[in-house]
């Protein structure tokens, strides 16, 4: 009896806790980040979250944005995730209702990406996935329609999944391709298929197509599978947590091919996990830190002050849709999710620091271009670029 | 011919961390019939206790694994006296629910403390050998060795000594062995260190061979372990060695033979078939309910 007693005066206090944050913020415009802060890319959501922070910090030190007669600060309600899908969509859901946020910046993976979008788009609210390519997160789920609120600053899987095909034939010069993905996800079982599809269409062989599921540490089943095919290159579409084992694997098998990856390798803590055996591989991105524009090297010089290490490729797109997101709120003139929305997606060009983008007609997917970057000796550089 | 042997020492490699995780599981259910949900937890507490002690002690391999054990047998000897003792004579379900609830504060804890995905740095030189297309890591050895060490020595402990004839005889019978002079207390703490200090081992092998850990990388590895345990039948301490390599060689063969995709559900549909064959598992004996 006592201890019930406890536990309902507990509940009230932290039911109180909760109300008593909604405050009056009528003066502010309420945006909306939702990141993979723990779970299994922490990385990316805290590239997120430090990109978004200072985004914000920047509008709000030169004044806030103006609308009409008065100057509004922006207030940002950062969400974890925690690398759940389910999560990722009752995060959404709280920030429209609850927070009653303008828009809404991330989640970053597509598989988390997807659920929050379904929400956004039901509740008529912007959303802006920095990071995720997945086809689907801006494409209406029954009638494969574009979306109208779900917008994304970064290029989709098919033109990355067709620039990897294309450079390992032309450049690379490397006619038999195995792949090994994680087929419960849709980021990474989207971009096998289609560096199958265009790799096989422009000449090539893949000799192998191996999945996993996520969390899976062990493949050396699939690995050894791979090396009896004898492939020239192996494809790796995987995120940074797990390419690190999936190579050290592979060379304790006695696998000598190379090995190539998607925008999921871009991250500092893939070198890290990784170590030497990550050298010499290539892998296609969003931006390339060492060659730059110098909107670019500013954003670069302003992040690495504020956090001591070089932004990744969520980073700059974080930063980027929250430039969108601005220009969109100043052009609509007014605090309105669907004036805002309207805006963004008449936005003509964008100058962002991943390079120029704008969005296609009735598409929440921008044209851009992609680069191919090289690992040496546990850094980044630049190596192609690749054009839409 | 080289790739099924190469296929079966991966097989090898991964039945034997199964093997390791599932004594755990089956000792401490034989000992007071529960089932120890928070060991997969327990099994990466070990992996984070050979990353600290790798990074931050600079300790060699030996160290490190007999370091890593014993804290992992120390926090199981914590849990079993603070969080199980109490309920020994409450419900099943609430001895579970406390277990489950072990677990997610072991996960959530060390999440809470990082979240980011750790990297353990080499511990042991790695040497790879090649025969022809057949290649041997150093490193796959050790484990399979390693595990089948710690297996032979428990077996002699629970066979040979007298205190492993205490643990035999309370899972026989937990109201008459008291009666004998045999504290129970000291035997379930014993059974609790031995079990949990080999998932601690299993956690630090893991860590070696796939040297990329997370707080969450014992929730699969630890389902699948009790897996093994039930298949080789809960309670017997030779089935869940035998379970370990089962599903070890079954993932890996699946796999191996079938498109990668169908592992899990050819995998488990297969145990499934087996439970149902021998539904006490392949050594495990039906007790019948005394009325």
């Amino acid at each position: 009896m006592k201890k019930s007693l406890i536990l309902i005066i507990l509940l009230v206090i932290l039911s109180l806790g909760i109300y008593g944050c909604g405050g009056d913020d009528s003066s502010k415009i309420k945006i909306g980040v939702i990141a993979e802060l723990t779970g299994d890319v922490p990385a990316v959501g805290t590239s997120c979250k430090n990109a978004a922070e200072m985004a914000v910090q920047e509008i709000n030190d030169a004044g806030g944005i103006q609308l009409g007669e008065k100057k509004y600060q922006v207030k940002l309600i950062i969400e974890d995730n925690a690398g759940k899908a389910e999560q990722s969509a009752s995060s959404a859901q709280k920030l429209i209702t609850q927070q009653k946020v303008t828009a809404i910046v991330g989640p970053n993976a597509s598989r988390y990406a997807l659920p929050a979008a379904e929400i956004a788009e039901t509740s008529k609210t912007v959303l802006i996935t920095p990071w995720s390519t997945a086809p689907k997160a801006t494409l209406d789920s029954k009638t494969n329609v574009s979306k109208k609120y779900v917008f994304r600053a970064c290029f989709i899987d098919p033109f990355q999944g067709g620039v990897l095909a294309k450079f390992t034939l032309d450049n690379l010069k490397l006619k038999k391709a195995a792949v090994l993905y994680d087929v419960a996800s849709e980021y990474n079982k989207g971009i096998a298929e289609i560096f199958k599809d265009v790799y096989e269409k422009n000449g090539g062989k893949v000799v192998a197509f191996e999945t996993y599921t996520t969390n899976d540490k062990d493949f050396s089943s699939q690995l050894t599978k791979i090396k009896q095919a004898n492939p020239d290159v192996i494809f790796l579409p995987n995120y940074y947590s797990e390419v690190p084992l999936q190579i050290q694997q592979a060379k304790r098998l006695g696998i000598k091919a190379p090995f190539i990856g998607s925008d999921s390798w871009g991250s500092e803590e893939l070198v890290k996990l990784c170590g030497a055996d990550c050298n010499d591989y290539y892998f296609s991105t969003h931006y390339a830190a060492d060659s730059a524009s110098d909107t670019t090297k500013k954003f670069i010089a302003n992040y690495k002050a504020k956090y001591g290490t070089t932004p990744d490729d969520v980073a700059a797109l974080t930063y980027d849709s929250f430039g969108l997101l601005w220009q969109a709120i100043k052009t609509a003139g007014k605090n309105d999710r669907q004036a805002v929305r309207d805006a963004l997606a008449k936005i003509p060009q964008y100058e962002g620091v991943t390079g120029n983008m704008q969005f296609k007609e009735g598409s929440g997917d921008p044209v851009k271009s992609a680069v191919i970057l090289k690992i040496k000796d546990g850094k980044f550089t630049w190596f192609a670029n690749a054009k839409p | 011919m080289a790739y099924i042997f190469q296929q079966s020492l991966n097989a090898l490699q991964l039945g034997s961390i199964y093997a390791l995780i599932a004594l755990g599981y089956t000792m401490v259910y034989g000992i007071l019939t529960m089932i120890n949900f928070a060991h997969g937890d327990l099994f990466m507490v070990g992996a984070f206790f050979c990353f600290l002690i790798a990074v931050y002690l600079h300790l060699s391999f030996v160290p490190t694994l007999l370091l890593s054990m014993l804290g992992v047998a120390f926090l199981g000897v914590v849990i079993e006296r603070f969080a199980y003792k109490p309920l020994r004579n409450a419900p099943r379900v609430s001895a579970i629910i406390t277990a489950l609830g072990v677990g997610l504060f072991l996960e959530n804890f060390t999440l809470a403390l990082s979240p980011y995905p750790k990297h353990i740095p080499q511990l042991l030189g790695n040497t790879t050998w090649t025969l022809g297309s057949l290649s041997l890591s150093s490193l796959q050895i050790l484990i399979i060795a390693l595990s089948l060490v710690l297996m032979l020595i428990l077996d002699f402990i629970v066979q040979r000594t007298k205190a492993g004839m205490a643990m035999r005889a309370i899972s026989w019978d937990k109201t008459i062995v008291p009666l004998m002079g045999v504290s129970v207390d000291k035997i379930i703490s014993l059974t609790f260190a031995i079990g949990t200090g080999l998932g601690g081992a299993a956690g630090v092998m893991y860590g070696l061979a796939y040297p990329i850990i997370d707080p969450y990388m014992g929730i699969m590895v630890g389902w699948k372990a009790f897996i093994c345990a039930v298949v080789g039948g809960i309670g017997n301490i030779r089935g869940a060695m035998i379970g370990g390599f089962i599903l070890g060689a079954v993932e890996i063969m699946v796999a191996a033979f079938l498109p990668s995709t169908y592992r899990d559900v050819v995998a488990f549909t297969l145990l499934l078939i087996l439970l149902i064959v021998r539904p006490y598992g392949i050594l495990g004996k039906p007790q019948p309910q005394k009325v």
